[in-house]
């Protein structure tokens, strides 16, 4: 899963030099279409629907956490 | 009738634009009624681009010969349905297939491409006079902005296959383009281009609602409100304006009313300094900051930037209101340089 994941940012950063808790939105990369293809991307990878309450800074803000999300949604 | 504007008029080549057939003459004959209407849309900044079966090399010669290559952008010039060709053209150029109108002399192309897409306003080429009397055809304005946009369009083709080639990061690419955002207080010139704005840009429109010029020039007017517009430049050249703010301010709270970004340029992730430079201004201002959202079945990425800029929902029903969370000041991207310094001259 989180091997997917860094695939995935590896597309729009150097994911080799971002830590599983590094904030991911810090590295300047600050952008709604990324947001968006972040989350399309795990819906659609992991067959999931993310709820508005759920689309929070706070469970996307580094790769453990959309782990964690992710996880909780398929369990 | 028709309501939507056209944005993009998709031309047919044998006997629509020219008369005869290339494959079988080499010497075909413009149509002057059709070079005419070409030239007086991309006055209007009405976009064009080609759907024809034909060789493209060939088509391309006798397009340059006859000084009109230039004016078509993604042209489709190939041996597929037309119906695949329009749609290519509508997503690459990023707008809904029913603003795009298609031109052609034969009834058979005319009805593929209306039975795949049926919101496609399709016209018989013997009708090319009455094309720019249309209503669909008439932009309610045309501002500097409409003028260029052919070349604005063809600027990001260039910039679009820089990128494909760019060997690096999405993040280094960004960085590579050296962009200026400017923020700026709207004035009465730059009204007509906020409310074309407000009316072609449906993907970033936080609440659907389109403000008309002279709702924008009352707010303009009037103290309570504060219109902001945002225009990019980078090192290939202007974007033109691309988003718009409308704020409305009492003395504690603050509330996005609009805010709104041109589809143009959500690839280059400027979309959310514009409200993170109104979260910081509130901040300053020592306000509370709330905006309204209104979900349409386009707009969720306005959604998640607001989510994902520290906004919490604070009532939910048809619109939402979210509300900042001003605690911290918002870091602007490395890769813009933003300025709120009034811009000279244009």
């Amino acid at each position: 899963m989180k091997e997917k994941i860094r695939e995935f940012l590896g597309r729009f950063m150097d994911e080799s030099s971002v830590g599983d808790e590094d904030n991911i939105f810090e590295t300047g990369l600050v952008n709604s279409l990324f947001a968006l293809q972040l989350v399309s991307f795990i819906e659609q990878e992991f067959e999931i629907s993310i709820e508005n309450e759920e689309l929070d800074i706070q469970n996307f803000k580094d790769i453990h956490s959309i782990v964690q999300l992710i996880s909780k949604k398929l369990a | 009738m028709k309501e939507t504007k056209i944005k993009c008029v998709v031309w047919d080549l044998d006997n629509t634009l020219w008369k005869g057939i290339l494959q079988e003459d080499d010497e075909v004959i413009l149509k002057e009624e059709a070079g005419e209407v070409i030239k007086e849309l991309d006055k209007r900044g009405i976009l064009q681009s080609l759907s024809s079966k034909n060789d493209y090399e060939l088509a391309k010669r006798k397009l340059e010969e006859m000084d009109l290559w230039n004016y078509f952008i993604y042209p489709q010039i190939n041996w597929n349905p037309k119906s695949e060709g329009i749609e290519t053209i509508a997503k690459n150029i990023n707008i809904g297939i029913d603003s795009l109108a298609f031109v052609d002399d034969q009834k058979f192309e005319r009805d593929e491409v209306s039975y795949f897409h049926k919101e496609v306003l399709c016209i018989d080429a013997s009708e090319i006079k009455k094309i720019p009397s249309m209503d669909c055809m008439k932009p309610k304005y045309i501002t500097m902005d409409s003028k260029n946009r052919r070349l604005m369009y063809q600027t990001d083709i260039i910039r679009n296959n820089v990128e494909k080639d760019f060997n690096g990061t999405k993040e280094d690419f960004l960085k590579s383009l050296h962009m200026t955002f400017y923020i700026n207080k709207a004035k009465e010139e730059d009204l007509q281009r906020a409310e074309e704005l407000t009316v072609r840009t449906h993907q970033l429109n936080s609440t659907g609602h389109i403000y008309s010029y002279d709702e924008l020039k009352a707010c303009i007017g009037d103290e309570k409100y504060e219109v902001l517009v945002t225009r990019l430049d980078d090192k290939y050249g202007t974007y033109g304006t691309v988003g718009l703010a409308l704020i409305e301010k009492s003395e504690k709270v603050w509330e996005v009313k609009l805010l709104l970004m041109s589809c143009r340029v959500i690839s280059r992730g400027v979309g959310n300094i514009l409200l993170n430079y109104i979260c910081n201004e509130a901040k300053k201002a020592g306000v509370k900051l709330q905006a309204q959202f209104v979900p349409t079945d386009k707009n969720r990425i306005m959604y998640i930037t607001y989510k994902f800029n520290g906004f919490k929902e604070i009532k939910e029903k048809d619109t939402i209101v979210f509300e900042a969370d001003t605690g911290y000041e918002r870091k602007i991207p490395a890769y813009v340089e933003c300025t709120n310094i009034e811009r000279r001259g244009r």
